[in-house]
């Protein structure tokens, strides 16, 4: 990584300004200029060190209603509960864990009285328990990765 | 959210176009003025719905490969307070409360921890336990061994 992508990482995941030439703006922080850091920015992008480049949104402040979900499946039966649970809409990300509990997805409804419904079905087609877990308060977070 | 809003979502959420004047090119895209988008844009800002505007990285291309959820039974009188702290820890992206659900789970604190080798996260979690050292009762670490769907949250 050299040092302008670097940079990027460590003093660019927050504070892109509203202006009319924002690139210029921040590429003048950084020490570059606008058409180096936009063509720094597409080339992270395409290979992958960013994910994105923009506003990232608070889905839950958005409006809607989450929960993170766990369920403990005998290996044997992994596959099937996993491709059951899958296949619904509402399951944004789903993870395999080294642990009991060691399938842990995330759902995402419009509203709370939509989830209830959703576990009983997952419980239902899948013959295992749903641990739901909503986040309750979440703990400021002031610092971030460094490259 | 109202329509205005939504849109400017929409416009966004995919992220910025790389163009150097990227706001006019959204505001454009969203139907609205500069001027009004700036001022949407500075009131979700202000309410959290965005968090920050930049870019976001990859953790496994930074080399962040060992990522593990770490859970930790906190004494309730105490779990706001030092949960603050763990969430301000660096190597933490993300710091929860959530329910217990006894008996089957006792966890009541969850912190996504990032390292580059297992090893590395093993100690920054040997950091959060030494932290919460007074108020803990147990905990552990789940590590991922498979996304088995990664959609992310978006609106349809």
């Amino acid at each position: 990584m050299d040092s302008l992508a670097r940079a990027i990482v460590n003093r660019l995941q927050g504070g892109f300004p509203l202006s009319e030439r924002p690139f210029a703006e921040a590429a003048k922080a950084l020490g570059t200029d606008e058409a180096t850091l936009i063509a720094k920015l597409e080339a992270m992008l395409d290979e992958g060190t960013l994910t994105r480049f923009g506003p990232m949104y608070d889905v839950e402040k958005m409006g809607g209603a989450f929960t993170l979900c766990a369920m403990s499946v005998p290996q044997a039966d992994f596959e099937r509960v996993a491709a059951l649970v899958n296949a619904h809409a509402e399951v944004a990300h789903n993870y395999a864990r080294d642990h009991r509990y060691n399938l842990w997805f995330v759902v995402a409804a419009s509203s709370r009285a939509q989830i209830a419904p959703l576990l009983s079905t997952i419980e239902a087609e899948t013959g295992y328990p749903v641990l739901d877990l909503p986040r309750e308060q979440e703990y400021f977070i002031e610092l971030r990765l460094v490259a | 959210m109202n329509a205005l809003d939504e849109r400017i979502v929409r416009a966004t959420q995919a992220g910025l176009p790389l163009v150097p004047e990227t706001w006019r090119a959204v505001a454009e895209a969203a139907g609205v003025t500069q001027a009004q988008l700036f001022a949407r844009i500075e009131a979700m800002l202000n309410d959290g719905r965005i968090r920050r505007i930049g870019a976001v990285p990859n953790h496994y291309k930074l080399g962040y490969t060992a990522n593990g959820m770490s859970v930790w039974d906190v004494a309730d009188d105490a779990v706001d307070k030092l949960g603050a702290k763990v969430g301000a820890l660096p190597f933490v992206t993300h710091c929860y409360r959530r329910p217990r659900r006894l008996p089957q789970w006792r966890y009541n604190l969850f912190a996504m921890v990032h390292g580059k080798s297992r090893a590395e996260t093993d100690a920054h979690v040997e950091e959060i336990r030494a932290l919460l050292a007074p108020a803990l009762r147990a905990h552990d670490v789940l590590y991922s061994t498979r996304i088995l769907k990664k959609t992310g949250l978006r609106l349809a």
